[in-house]
């Protein structure tokens, strides 16, 4: 497997705001990367850096072996774009905008086929501001299809809609990706990049603050648990300190509060719970 | 409007248009009106409105070149202008029997060079307005003195010398004065200030326009 993706050291500054702040990561082919982050993380920055739209300060972009500055019109010619916002004329209906997209790129594909298969044949002849915000987005991704593209980019695709759209969205991407396309999107649910990815990195700030497999990221996120305990009288700090798995202890008046390990906390808990009772445990 | 105006003054020929009746003088000044119309009003408000809703993005993030948009832009509002123009003709040949003493390759190439020269100045305006309400007004607060000053609605020869002192600096005019001589029967070598000045408007306001063209 290839590299679709190569992004290394990309910073992109917005006046005084630095949107994007010294990002580096690879994209494999077939594989749904996605990237998790709260708004003004600088997740549409990213992408649209990667699709050619927005023009970094700096760094290295390679995608699909191009670079998305020089060779930005034969690059659009392979990748297919859902924008976080856009729009079409209002009175264009669905079967002329598949048309008229369909006619930017040298070798389009049967669009009546992306339009049964989002759902949208009976709505062929709708002009675009008669759709709801679902019909929209799935329309925005059938256009993006057109051009039959190796590597698809979804900004945030799913916001805005309803939970059963959304569970409706996700199998529709992941029938793309089994059709051997490569996906990256955005998303600013942590559940969403759970169920869909192969691997997430989180971003905030315009860093990754951690770049795995959802697995691995959820084990890590539960790894610390805390345990906290109303203690009255001495407490031996120096002793619970060397309990194998704690991190570590901290009293705050009566209270003690115990960082541990995951579920190796909970069971130095329940092993040792004479001498100390626990009053509340939190995650 | 031209029926508006004919039905007020009828088509009666008077000495103040050298013979000719209200009618005959403003089917081609009218189409000077449909020009300013499509050029300053539908074209900036069309272009910075796609822009502002996102749609030229979307087309950005294609392989779609901005010159193959521009003209596909161009060609349906000259579309446009050009339905208007033969409406017009329609209302005043079989509504008032219009007299046409010209030839209609030359006045349809009058018409074209008037079209496309406004046509660049509304793509400029649409560039410079940071928004569509912007380049809304923008383009009407050009287009309204225009029609009034420059012969488009009220005939030229009708207003104070002061007014047609100013109406010289006005392009709209030259559009005016140019398809009103060709369609009397006037060659385009009696015109030649008025065809410098609106092919200096389309290159200017073209690569002024096309360099500042902006997707989002
Ligand atoms: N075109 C822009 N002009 C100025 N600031 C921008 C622009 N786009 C984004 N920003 C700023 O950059 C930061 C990152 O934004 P963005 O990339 O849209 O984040 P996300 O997609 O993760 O919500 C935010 O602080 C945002 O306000
Ligand atoms: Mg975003």
């Amino acid at each position: 497997m290839g590299k679709a993706i190569l992004v290394q050291g990309l910073r992109k500054r917005y006046g005084d705001v630095m949107a994007v702040d010294g990002i580096s990561f690879e994209v494999q082919e077939g594989e749904i990367f996605g990237m998790v982050g709260p708004n003004g993380a600088g997740k549409t920055t990213t992408i649209e850096c990667i699709e050619g739209l927005r023009r970094p300060d700096e760094g290295r972009i390679e995608v699909l072996g191009l670079d998305p500055q020089r060779d930005g019109y034969s690059l659009r010619e392979r990748i297919g774009v859902q924008l976080q916002e856009a729009a079409l004329p209002p009175r264009l209906k669905v079967a002329g905008a598949m048309d008229l997209f369909a006619s930017f790129y040298p070798h389009p594909m049967d669009w009546h086929s992306l339009l049964e298969m989002f759902g949208l044949t009976e709505k062929a002849k709708a002009p675009f501001d008669q759709l709801s915000g679902g019909q929209k987005q799935r329309l925005f991704i059938a256009l993006a299809l057109v051009n039959n593209p190796d590597l698809l980019f979804l900004d945030e695709l799913t916001t805005g809609l309803d939970p059963q759209a959304r569970r409706a969205m996700w199998n529709l991407v992941r029938s793309i990706r089994e059709q051997g396309k490569t996906v990256f999107l955005t998303t600013h649910y942590m559940d969403e990049a759970e169920r869909l990815c192969d691997r997430v990195a989180t971003i905030d700030h315009g860093q990754i603050v951690a770049l795995d497999t959802p697995e691995a990221l959820i084990r890590s996120l539960e790894a610390e648990r805390r345990v906290v305990f109303e203690v009255d009288g001495p407490l031996d700090e120096e002793r619970l300190q060397a309990v194998p798995g704690v991190i570590r202890v901290e009293r705050a008046g009566e209270r003690a509060v115990v960082y541990g390990e995951g579920d190796r906390l909970l069971s130095i808990c329940g092993s040792r719970s004479r001498p100390f009772s626990p009053s509340s445990m939190r995650r | 409007m031209l029926i508006l105006f004919g039905s007020i003054y009828g088509n009666e020929p008077t000495p103040l248009f050298g013979g000719r009746g209200m009618v005959d003088v403003s089917v081609p000044a009218y189409m000077g009106l449909i020009i300013v119309t499509v050029g300053l009003m539908s074209v900036p408000i069309q272009t910075a409105s796609s822009r502002e809703a996102g749609v030229l993005r979307r087309y950005q993030a294609t392989p779609l070149r901005p010159m193959a948009y521009l003209i596909a832009n161009v060609a349906g509002n000259y579309g446009m202008a050009l339905l208007g123009i033969l409406l017009l003709l329609l209302v005043g040949k079989v509504g008032y029997n219009v007299q046409f003493d010209g030839n209609v390759p030359s006045v349809l190439g009058g018409g074209t060079l008037g079209t496309l020269a406004f046509f660049a100045l509304g793509y400029l305006v649409a560039s410079l307005a940071p928004t569509a309400r912007i380049a809304q007004t923008v383009g009407m607060v050009l287009a309204f003195p225009m029609m009034f000053l420059s012969g488009a609605t009220i005939p030229l020869e009708t207003m104070p010398e002061s007014v047609r002192n100013v109406s010289r600096f006005i392009p709209l005019t030259h559009v005016v004065t140019l398809l009103q001589g060709l369609w009397f029967g006037e060659g385009w070598g009696e015109h030649l200030t008025e065809i410098i000045v609106l092919v200096g408007t389309l290159g200017i306001g073209t690569a002024v326009a096309a360099r500042l063209f902006r997707w989002e």
